[in-house]
């Protein structure tokens, strides 16, 4: 142990052990490490070196190694693919109605619910919303289904009780409604649990801002907008670049859940549930290897730009 | 207390509305599932059952509890919980504790090597293609091995330890511990409130997840209930979704002709939620506060 913390300190320059010495010393808690990072090797940075099959023709028969090289062949099979235009317009569609609502709803929410004054309702209301989150997308795909089927959905029985609608209708298998149902639902299952963050950060604005605020004769709904969300921005903000980086994933299990109607597809297919069909349904690993680059690449791109950018303004995440 | 004017006192309202309106919708699905559970089929089916069972029954549940798939699908899900929280909190926290010591020989590269998988992945045929060459399909062992280390559970571990007090350490260094002496004594039993935090998290993931067993696993006995209920929301013809069941819960059935594809889907649903909304109520103090460790820390 006294060694160890001999060595940490660069001054007096005794003869140093070799690397090997020194690994050798500390073998018990290099011994708490190298297990772990053994295991992130194997299951994060195998699969990186199999990305390779995407340059392949791979051949399950032959293996990564003798599977013939294929050049950039399938990305242009994608870019050429029939189904091109629709993926990328629904991911592109879908990711940003995903950011543009999902992304302000909490944030509402946190907002709303720092104005209530009755300490009963506003933990009600926090306790309710939390939960959706810590369900499975199964359950809430169910409920979704339930909710909308025309066997006595309680949508449907709700408009046909405002004599809105004639007959039930089947939401769930025309294609115009299921980027709306796809939004609220993410909306519905996340803006509880997302609001936590920011509700601690309308908790940390100093009070005392509010107080001159009062005393200058600012209404309460002024005051949101110029004491409490320019206080909590740089949360704003790197939340804002977290959900950049991830514009390029649309959904996977919801989308997968919801859209089991073959209808569906010309509006739900996205990148990540079309590498699903052609590659695990359909067996062309190399495919929908190169298809699942395309977009990992986008997206470290992505993260990238809104990091310089928020760089900029002094909210860097690196 | 200052007096709110006219238009606080209308946004105020627009608030209160809203937010029971919240509330309300998200409730509403669990209890008119639940309601629709309790309610016998024949009579679900003839419409309007919405806030309280017409026509009361347990025979739905009687059919899933009769179920040895879902039991045993029910059973797995209780067992990689179980097993694949525990052995995951343990190897994550040691492997934290190791990078929090600043005389570990490859610290950075270590770092570096775990922030990169944070961002970037093999995606899922290059990761399906090595739990198939490493002979994991149809294994219970996918379910634990793969997800041992979390990466952002190790950060927020290591800020934490790096956060007690230094001078614990030093005392039992010089009491002669060891460092896994030191982690295990000292350690981890004043990090409760962490480890409770992402056990947590980590067993509500393992509770919920349904689509790699779905790729992973072909065998039917090993197959965790929420993708054993998703099959049964997949087939929407009753003869169909009846033909899943086994025998036993078959010939159950035939005695209670009131039994429908809805009614039999919500009561699988909500056996597959009592869980988490039993344990809910006790951890709701804990994972706001782990919110805030992991948010702080990115």
């Amino acid at each position: 142990m006294a060694q160890i913390s001999m060595e940490q300190k660069p001054v007096p320059k005794r003869k140093k052990d070799n690397l090997a010495v020194r690994f050798a010393k500390q073998w018990d808690i290099q011994l708490m490490v190298l297990p772990a990072l053994a295991l992130i090797f194997v299951f994060s940075y195998i699969p990186m070196y199999g990305i390779l099959m995407a340059f392949q023709d791979y051949n399950i028969f032959k293996g990564m190694a003798e599977s013939p090289w294929a050049g950039l062949k399938h990305f242009r099979m994608f870019f050429e693919a029939p189904e091109f235009a629709n993926v990328m317009r629904n991911t592109i569609v879908i990711s940003l109605l995903k950011f543009f609502i999902g992304f302000p709803a909490p944030i509402l929410l946190a907002l709303m619910l720092n104005e209530v004054r009755h300490m009963f309702f506003k933990r009600m209301v926090q306790t309710v919303s939390y939960l959706p989150h810590f369900l499975s997308w199964v359950i809430v795909s169910g409920f979704v289904i339930s909710m909308l089927s025309t066997d006595n959905g309680s949508v449907n029985i709700l408009l046909t009780n405002l004599n809105l609608v004639e007959e039930p209708i089947n939401f769930l298998s025309i294609p115009e409604y299921f980027w709306a149902i796809l939004v609220t639902t993410g909306v519905w299952k996340e803006i509880g649990f997302s609001s936590i963050v920011y509700l601690a950060a309308v908790a940390g604005v100093d009070p005392h801002m509010y107080e001159a605020a009062d005393m200058d004769g600012a209404s309460k709904f002024r005051q949101i907008f110029t004491i409490t969300l320019p206080s909590i921005m740089p949360v704003v903000i790197i939340f804002m670049i977290l959900s950049i980086g991830n514009l390029l994933s649309a959904g996977f299990e919801d989308i997968l859940l919801l859209a089991k109607n073959p209808v569906l597809r010309e509006v739900s297919d996205v990148i990540d549930t079309y590498v699903y069909r052609i590659g695990i349904e359909n067996s062309r690993f190399s495919y929908a290897t190169a298809v699942g680059l395309f977009k990992a690449v986008i997206s470290v791109m992505l993260l990238t730009i809104a990091n310089l950018i928020a760089r900029r303004s002094g909210n860097s995440l690196w | 207390m200052v007096r709110l004017g006219f238009g606080d006192r209308v946004m105020m309202v627009v608030i209160y509305i809203f937010l029971t309106l919240l509330a309300f919708v998200t409730f509403y699905p669990f209890w008119n599932a639940l309601v629709v559970s309790l309610n016998t089929g024949a009579d679900t089916a003839m419409g309007g059952v919405t806030f309280w069972p017409r026509s009361f029954t347990l025979e739905n549940y009687e059919i899933v509890f009769q179920d040895k798939r879902l039991l045993n699908g029910f059973a797995i899900s209780v067992a990689r919980t179980v097993v694949g929280t525990f052995c995951s909190i343990l190897v994550t926290s040691i492997f934290a504790y190791g990078m929090t010591k600043r005389e570990l020989i490859g610290r950075k590269y270590y770092m570096i090597m775990c922030i990169i998988t944070m961002y970037f992945g093999g995606g899922l045929i290059p990761s399906f293609m090595l739990i198939r060459s490493l002979g994991l399909m149809d294994s219970f062992w996918v379910y634990i091995i793969p997800t041992l280390v979390s990466v952002w559970n190790m950060i927020i571990f290591r800020t934490f330890f790096q956060g007690l007090p230094a001078g614990l350490e030093e005392s039992a260094k010089i009491d002669g511990s060891g460092n896994w002496g030191i982690f295990f004594r000292i350690i981890l039993p004043l990090s409760g409130p962490v480890i409770a935090t992402l056990s947590l998290f980590t067993a509500v993931g393992h509770w919920n997840e349904w689509f790699l067993p779905s790729i992973y696993i072909s065998k039917n006995e090993l197959l965790p209930i929420q993708t054993i209920l998703n099959q049964i929301l997949n087939s929407n013809i009753m003869s169909e979704q009846m033909s899943n069941l086994d025998s036993a819960s078959q010939a159950v059935l035939s005695r209670m002709q009131s039994v429908t594809t809805k009614s039999l889907s919500m009561a699988t649903m909500i056996v597959a939620t009592i869980p988490i909304i039993m344990v809910y109520p006790f951890v709701q103090k804990h994972f706001v506060k782990g919110v805030l460790i992991g948010s702080l820390k990115e």
